[in-house]
């Protein structure tokens, strides 16, 4: 077998791992309902849900408490089947939390009653739709 | 009054830009096909049509410009970039905060760079000019903003407000122009930010430079020559793009919250992906300069950095991103314009290249194991299998979106530990490339076989191992992959020092860029482990205190909570939080922020006391940027003060919010790294109910929990802003209020006046306090006090300790000091040839 051969495997070795590794690594979309299921059938993967703070009619975002030392939280949120969840962050409101529209939660259930989000991605309102607002109201 | 002029002007200068562009392309393919008698006059022709290509680039650069320092918020890209406040410096980042002026500035670049080609080339001019000016053509698509029944072509920056949003305001008066605009996103408002963008704008324009001598190649069949001219290019591009790369990672280090200078998050890494190819490429580029192997795979690496800097743009600048990217952009429906560029340029390399395939030499000996083409392939497999593992997660999101395209549902998301993910392979590819450029250099520079490679090899190696062993005794790194990370890095270092101590004895300066580049490359390893590695979080309380008992607890708490003036034990440090300061223009310092009132102009305010030798009571002074918070972070050891840091919030109503940055204190073997992740919200305070107290003077009691002293009262002979009549009594309080070391007066002021009683209460936001002076009981001596209380002032902190940075920037500067100097050895090489009339 010539180098060029050794060399040709093992770089296809290499790429199915990084390919299986990918895929095997990969997390994914799931709303609170598959996500609890995924929790009882023992997988304890960290997953996305995408969903929306729970707010009141004026805009007041609901429920979120605050821990004595500041330091973590638990809010509402409601994935887009609906579902109302509590999940626990493990670190101080981030600034533009209550703004925001759209909040990514990565984490996993901790129990049937909580999610823990380790990663807290959001969505703020763009800027382009943000002009047409201020713009109005000048 | 609108001025349409300017807005006109610019989108007169993007069609000229646009038409011109495809002209040059047109001219300058015959210029290339047409005999040597009609060669000169369309020779004068397309280079007339890319001079006036290139004036037209420049005006529309310099229209947007205007339109932004002129502060024209009738126009929609200044009143959503910029805004009245904005220092000019600040600017020029508006100019590129938005996707249409980043294009222009890619458009800018690459007519410099077209017009240094068409100056120093002579062979090469005609078919490297086509594919420049197709580029162009291209690029000025994308802010074209001309609309062909539905289609819409490019999207354009001269649009005027009116015609962008729907806002009421237009349609009841249609001249409106906004008084300010929406600013300037906070995070940007950095140097870095002013010369990131720039450079890593050059950077990808300048990978168009050798794909275009590759294309040139492939068409004129010179299938070998093109090498000698693009490879400095391609070695510049590296350089550039490089530099970006870590310019982008030194400003997220300083401004941005997520406690590192790199996150792997997708921006990054379609930055990161077309650089390891780039830089493959130019080994191989060199390989074949040496010993005619290896060009196949330089064409197949020019071709793939050039595709894959086009496919980092499609990735970033669709909106394909989306949820998965911090930073992504807002999608301008430009998608499928950059889809087809990419595919555009994607299938003619292909076909050229296919075409040509069979024509390429190619050596038909099988490389040795103790030839230097054997190392020099091996790492250019290892930079793109390294490159394969991070765009292929980072893609995940084009692949669902292509899979939605299609109809299918996909749910795929890219990993939920990104760090944790892409570390698990790199960390290994980078030991190995760590090895091969250790090894790699000294076949480099001699013939080697079994022996001599022992023999050069077994010093270097002795020494490496020695001087590791000693770096992992003394900074105590015990994980074996950090320890194998210390070994190979530190061999490469001590092997590449001994070729360049040889190179410089035997020869010039010249050819010591490879080695250089190298020892910055191991520097740069042993320096993101050492920093990421052992980066450690350090803020943690050690008061003992638990507040829930639940299994909240039991997770880290790696922020602590800071109330002002409270010393707070973590770590080796006693950490006070001192309260928030301002940056005043004229003031070398930061300028507690109790000093100053706002005058209700922007970026102005008045100072209500002396403050050292910098200003008087009085004083009007101009702030800058009013809406920056520096929250003071005393640091202690022994109770003595080692220093202080002042980590920076901005509120930023158009921006949405709060946006924060750290501040460092950095030594020599490492830095403290600060941030504040939350703080207190003072501006609509929730006064809880009035507590009353009667007291006499020189008497102690409690406010809250503070200890209070009631000094006594003073009668004022006048009063300011008021008038005071005969009869009318004025009475201040004194009160002093102890905050751990710090003592507050407050004075609180009564005034009766034609029999109606006036208070003028004071408030304190650092003890969260309102007192009112309600009346006075002669009969008892007695005088009697509202209080309200809200919080105390506070921030939520976070601090880290990263060991060792300052190798990695050191690295950094080794390697772009390496690239310089290849690219002069090979630039040169380049001149002499084509001075020779070979080129």
């Amino acid at each position: 077998m010539k180098k060029r051969h050794v060399i040709g495997l093992g770089v296809i070795a290499i790429a199915i791992v990084i390919i299986m590794s990918s895929i095997g690594d990969a997390s994914s979309y799931e709303n609170f309902a598959t996500a609890l299921e995924m929790k009882q059938n023992g997988e304890d993967k960290a997953i996305h849900v995408v969903g929306k703070l729970k707010k009141d009619i004026s805009g007041e975002v609901q429920g979120i408490e605050v821990r004595e030392d500041k330091t973590s939280f638990t809010f509402l949120l409601v994935d887009t089947e609906g579902t109302e969840q509590k999940v626990f962050y493990n670190q101080p409101v981030p600034a533009d939390f209550q703004r925001s529209e759209q909040v990514v939660v990565i984490g996993s259930y901790r129990d049937n009653e909580i999610f823990v989000a380790d990663k807290i991605l959001m969505k703020c309102p763009s800027k382009y739709q943000e002009t047409t607002v201020t713009a109005g109201n000048l | 009054m609108i001025n349409t002029f300017v807005g006109n002007f610019g989108h007169l200068s993007t069609l000229i830009a646009f038409v011109s562009a495809v002209v040059t392309a047109f001219a300058y393919s015959q210029y290339f096909k047409a005999n040597e008698l009609d060669k000169p006059s369309w020779r004068r022709f397309s280079r007339v049509s890319f001079y006036v290509h290139a004036v037209a680039t420049l005006l529309i650069a310099g229209s947007l410009f205007e339109i932004i320092y002129h502060q024209r918020y009738e126009y929609f890209y200044a009143f959503s970039h910029s805004s009245k406040a904005l220092p000019v410096h600040y600017m020029i980042s508006s100019f590129w905060e938005g996707q249409e002026g980043a294009f222009i500035l890619w458009a800018f670049w690459n007519v410099v760079l077209g017009l240094f080609l068409v100056h120093s080339n002579k062979f090469w001019e005609a078919p490297v000019m086509v594919v420049f000016a197709l580029v162009q053509a291209f690029l000025i698509s994308m802010i074209l903003g001309v609309v062909v029944g539905d289609l819409k072509i490019g999207s354009s920056p001269f649009i005027l407000l009116r015609d962008a949003t729907q806002a009421p305001i237009f349609e009841v008066n249609p001249d409106f122009i906004p008084e300010d605009g929406t600013g300037l996103n906070p995070l940007l408002q950095n140097i870095w930010m002013v010369i990131h963008p720039p450079t890593l704008f050059l950077g990808y324009a300048s990978t168009l430079v050798p794909f275009a001598f590759l294309i040139a190649g492939l068409v004129t069949k010179r299938y070998a020559e093109w090498i000698r001219p693009a490879l400095p290019w391609a070695i510049f591009s590296a350089m550039i793009l490089g530099m970006g790369i870590i310019m982008g990672a030194y400003w997220a280090y300083v401004t941005l919250n997520f406690g590192g200078y790199w996150n792997w998050d997708p921006v990054e890494n379609a930055v990161y992906v077309p650089w390891l190819i780039l830089v493959a490429s130019i080994h191989t580029m060199i390989t074949f300069k040496k010993s005619a192997t290896a060009l196949k795979t330089s064409i197949v690496l020019v071709i793939l950095s050039f595709i894959l800097v086009l496919y980092a743009t499609f990735l970033v600048r669709s909106g394909v991103l989306g949820d998965a990217s911090v930073h992504s952009f807002t999608d301008l429906g430009l998608s499928g314009q950059l889809l087809i560029y990419m595919f555009f340029f994607m299938a003619v390399a292909i076909f050229l290249a296919v075409r040509a395939w069979k024509h390429i030499p190619s050596s038909p000996k099988e490389a040795s194991i103790y030839s230097r083409e054997f190392w020099i392939f091996l790492g250019a497999i290892t930079l793109s299998l390294m490159a394969f593992q991070v765009i292929l997660p980072t893609s995940i999101p084009a692949w669902n979106a292509l899979v939605e395209s299609f109809g299918g549902i996909s749910n795929m998301a890219p990993p939920a530990d990104q760090v944790q993910f892409y570390t698990k392979f790199q960390l290994w590819f980078a030991i190995v490339i760590a090895l091969l450029t250790a090894v790699g250099q000294f076949f480099w520079w001699q013939k080697m076989d079994k022996k001599a490679l022992k023999d050069a090899l077994l010093m270097p190696y002795l020494v490496a191992m020695v001087l590791a062993a000693a770096i992992i005794v003394m900074t105590k790194v015990y994980e074996w992959k950090y320890i194998l990370i210390v070994l190979s890095g530190v061999f490469t270092i001590v092997a590449n020092s001994v070729i360049l101590v040889k190179l410089l004895k035997k020869s010039t300066f010249k050819l010591a860029g490879g080695s250089l580049a190298h020892i910055g490359l191991g520097m740069i390893l042993i320096g993101i482990m050492f920093s990421s590695g052992y980066s450690e979080v350090i803020s943690i309380n050690m008061s003992g205190l638990t507040y829930s008992n639940s299994w909240e607890d039991e997770m880290n708490k790696e922020h602590v909570l800071l109330w002002i003036n409270k010393p707070t034990q973590m770590k080796d440090y006693t950490v006070i939080y001192r309260g928030r300061q301002k940056k005043v223009e004229g003031v070398p310092e930061y300028v507690p922020a109790d000093l100053l009132a706002s005058t209700g102009k922007v970026n102005e305010a008045i100072a209500l006391k002396d403050y050292k030798t910098y200003f008087k009571k009085g004083d009007l002074l101009k702030l800058v940027l009013e809406e920056n918070d520096y929250f003071k972070i005393d640091y202690l050891k022994n109770e003595t003060l080692q220093f202080s840091l002042s980590p920076m919030s901005q509120f930023n109503e158009g921006m949405g919010g709060l946006i924060s940055s750290p501040d460092s204190k950095i030594y020599l073997n490492r830095d403290l790294y600060t941030y504040v992740a939350a703080m207190n919200d003072f501006s609509d305070p929730d006064w809880k109910e009035d507590e009353i107290y009667e007291v006499s003077p020189g008497e102690q009691f409690h406010v809250a929990d503070f200890v209070t002293y009631f000094d006594g009262v003073e009668v004022l002979k006048e009063l300011e802003g008021y008038t005071l009549k005969e009869g009318d009594i004025a009475v201040k309080a004194k009160i002093r209020i102890l905050d751990y070391d710090v003592e507050k007066i407050l004075e609180p002021t009564f005034i009766v006046s034609n029999n109606q009683v006036g208070k003028l209460p004071v408030e304190d936001a650092d003890l969260g306090l309102k007192i009112s002076f309600e009346n006075i009981l002669p009969e008892q001596n007695k005088f009697v006090f509202k209080v309200n209380q809200y919080q105390k002032d506070y921030v939520v902190m976070k601090a880290i300790v990263k060991p060792y940075i300052n190798v990695l920037w050191i690295g950094t500067l080794l390697l772009l000091l390496g690239f310089s100097v290849a690219i002069y050895r090979r630039f040169d090489e380049f001149v002499k040839m084509r001075d020779k009339g070979v080129e």
